[in-house]
């Protein structure tokens, strides 16, 4: 099975392969930056090339720079040919039952998609609350005071390489600004941004929720995402400020030749609530640890993330919770499923500092292996300098069992069925929270990824 | 023919697992709406009849055939042979966490070709439970997970009931069940041969028989071979003697 994807370079401006400082200087002037994000970028780039390669996960030798292309302009962002999409991704989308056009801005042969109408309205209702939610660039733009006072200050550009190498290139992504008191009822999605260049390479996404205002942010897609970019390095920050509540959603399912490289972080003060719900899919190497720093009395994070570890992919996710306050409380859930042989590797961290009275945390790690070509890893790291602080931790790893499928196709259902009844089974408690639309596509992906491994074996 | 009409046969039947010979040339015949009941000492072959009937991968037959309506069934899959109508209550039911009953029996119902509105279904199932006396509250639960072994018993005789399959193989429905849930598990039972499915009973009791309604046929299984068939009279001789009369005469 040959999944590897063209290169397809159509694009008006390019960066060519490769980065420099000269690149990066051009980047900011055709952004038209503020100088203090030049030297911000600048300043980056020196640390990304400090920093060494990190050793402690899946195997990223093959990772070249050089042969990365870190900018396209992206108003002159030209399709790809749709012809040129490889023919299993688009027999996915025909089994999925996306539309036509869908299929075509998701397999990047249009540049983006818009509800216009509905989004409209939505526009009105959120300018009326003092809701802002536009591209990142434009942000940049048009409210420059406060995109400097936040802009990774919460995933530092000296955090890890990536995010160093993402400070330096960053483009696109969003901005949410909630303002104190406002409780959006409806999530804010991606889908429904003007001008959103959605090509995401280097996006970076920043929500800020003020005190006691809630939000539910969505990005990503079921649907497998076409892209000749081999490295997506994205960052996300989050600050839930007092009595604040965020919901970040995503499901990512990037085309399998993808370095998935992601650094995303919440700070939550007091009383605040973090939820990160995230579904992984595509891509060739994913490292994706989403972090909650529980800065004030109350705070809590809850974390739920699906991997599905297939082929020849490796899945290193986990949660990151650093608990600074007392009464902080966090939870856990991280299921995965490797098949076809594929590795998914549970690796988390729950820091409880001293000071950090009774605080809580509860970590659940549940694996499912469906062949004997998979593997599945835990490495659950805790650090607990607190005396009254409590922290439970439960894993498991299973196997689909013979005795299963036996039962259930004693049943009438057959193999595939019954092989994806199990593994809806398994995800069951993380599906309910995630929103119905991507629950429903999930469903209908894992549906088709076992239909395709029965027809294997 | 209606829809319950049955031909079913067990011709010669040797059956190994690991290269042992458990099954010794079974016969056996059953039509439509008739009680088989199958008795024998441990490790005589009754659950291995049940799982090579039902076509679990882990038996191999050697020789003999198993035929439904003159269809062979001895290279059909076990979701095809569901949907000629058998069904197997399992003695030790498996758990699959996050899949609930009810969802669980509406996709067996379709995949067996029974479509009902949601509605047909839900009171359909609430009389199921009734019956064997599952509170409305387990359709919800995961299935076989938690359950204690009487709750799982239960839940089988639910999907019997839920499914209508053509021919019920119950493999020792009766174990670790108290008096309460004996009763109720026959009566389903009853009901079920009322209205026409067949069913293979695997006991190793006297007291479930004695709750189902005549005629029905014993069948005595020693040493992977069927060595006597009649009617109660040899439920009580086991009850009496023991299976050793029936060894001698093997």
């Amino acid at each position: 099975m040959d999944t590897s994807f063209k290169t397809v370079e159509k694009y008006a401006y390019s960066s060519g392969r490769g980065l420099s400082k000269k690149l990066i200087e051009e980047i900011s002037r055709m952004k038209k930056e503020p100088e203090w994000m030049l030297k911000f970028r600048l300043r980056s780039y020196e640390i990304f090339l400090s920093k060494p390669m990190p050793a402690w996960g899946p195997d990223l030798s093959k990772l070249n720079f050089d042969d990365i292309i870190y900018y396209i302009k992206p108003d002159e962002y030209k399709a790809s040919n749709w012809n040129d999409v490889p023919t299993e991704i688009k027999d996915t989308f025909e089994k999925l039952g996306i539309p036509e056009i869908e299929r075509k801005y998701l397999a990047g042969s249009i540049a983006q998609y818009e509800s216009e109408g509905v989004y409209a309205k939505l526009k009105k209702e959120w300018e009326d609350k003092g809701i802002i939610f536009m591209d990142m660039d434009s942000a940049l733009q048009q409210y420059p005071d406060i995109i400097k006072e936040y802009f990774m200050k919460c995933v530092p550009n000296t955090d890890n390489k990536f995010s160093a190498l993402h400070g330096a290139v960053w483009s696109g992504g969003s901005f949410a600004y909630i303002p104190a008191g406002v409780k959006m009822d409806m999530p804010l999605q991606t889908y429904f941004r003007m001008n959103a260049n959605n090509e995401g390479q280097f996006e970076h996404t920043l929500i800020i929720a003020e005190p006691d205002s809630s939000v539910h942010y969505i990005e990503g897609c079921t649907a497998p995402v076409y892209t000749t970019n081999s490295l997506h390095s994205a960052v996300v920050e989050i600050y839930v400020k007092e009595n604040a509540k965020a919901r970040y959603t995503t499901v990512q399912n990037w085309s399998n030749n993808v370095y998935n490289l992601n650094t995303k972080r919440a700070w939550v003060e007091r009383n605040g609530k973090m939820e990160w719900v995230g579904g992984s899919l595509g891509s060739y190497i994913t490292m994706l640890y989403p972090s909650s720093v529980l800065r004030g009395e109350y705070a809590t994070a809850s974390h739920l993330n699906i991997a599905f570890g297939k082929g020849n992919t490796w899945k290193d996710g986990g949660a990151k919770v650093i608990h600074n306050a007392p009464y902080t409380s966090s939870k856990v859930i991280a299921k995965s499923i490797s098949m076809g042989g594929g590795t998914s590797v549970y690796r988390g961290l729950i820091r409880i500092n001293k000071g950090a009275y009774m605080a809580k945390s509860h970590v659940q790690c549940d694996a499912l292996i469906m062949d004997e070509k998979s593997r599945s890893d835990t490495y659950p790291h805790n650090e607990i300098y607190e005396p009254t602080a409590t922290l439970s931790h439960e894993a498991s790893v299973g196997k689909i069992s013979e005795e299963q499928i036996y039962y259930l196709t004693s049943r009438g259902l057959r193999e595939e069925e019954a092989k994806s009844m199990i593994v809806l089974g398994f995800l069951d408690d993380v599906m309910r929270e995630i929103p119905f639309e991507f629950s429903i596509e999930l469903n209908r992906l894992i549906k088709l990824e076992m239909s395709k491994m029965g027809a294997v074996g | 023919m209606d829809d319950n009409d049955l031909k079913f046969a067990v011709n010669n039947l040797k059956v190994c697992i690991d290269n042992h010979t458990i099954l010794n040339g079974i016969d056996l015949m059953v039509n439509k709406g008739e009680l088989h009941i199958i008795m024998g000492p441990n490790g005589s072959g009754k659950s291995t009849l049940a799982n090579s009937i039902m076509g679990d991968s882990r038996y191999r037959i050697e020789d003999g055939t198993i035929r439904i309506d003159d269809v062979e069934l001895n290279n059909i899959s076990v979701d095809e042979r569901a949907r000629k109508g058998i069904f197997l209550a399992f003695q030790y039911p498996v758990e699959i966490p996050g899949v609930s009953l009810s969802k669980f029996i509406w996709s067996a119902q379709s995949s067996l070709g029974k479509n009902t509105t949601l509605k047909e279904f839900q009171v359909m199932l609430e009389n199921g439970m009734k019956m064997v006396a599952l509170d409305s509250s387990f359709s919800k639960r995961s299935l076989n997970e938690g359950l204690s072994g009487g709750e799982k018993k239960r839940s089988e005789m639910l999907q019997a009931y839920m499914l209508k399959p053509r021919l019920i193989i119950l493999d020792e429905i009766d174990s670790g069940l108290d008096v309460d849930a004996l009763r109720q598990v026959s009566d389903m039972i009853n009901h079920l041969l009322k209205n026409n499915s067949a069913v293979i009973l695997i006991t190793h009791y006297q007291r479930i028989i004695e709750n189902l309604t005549p005629p029905y046929r014993v069948h005595i299984l020693v040493n992977g071979k069927i060595v006597q068939s009649g009617g109660y009279e040899l439920v009580k001789k086991i009850e009496a003697d023991g299976y050793e009369s029936f060894k001698e005469v093997n």
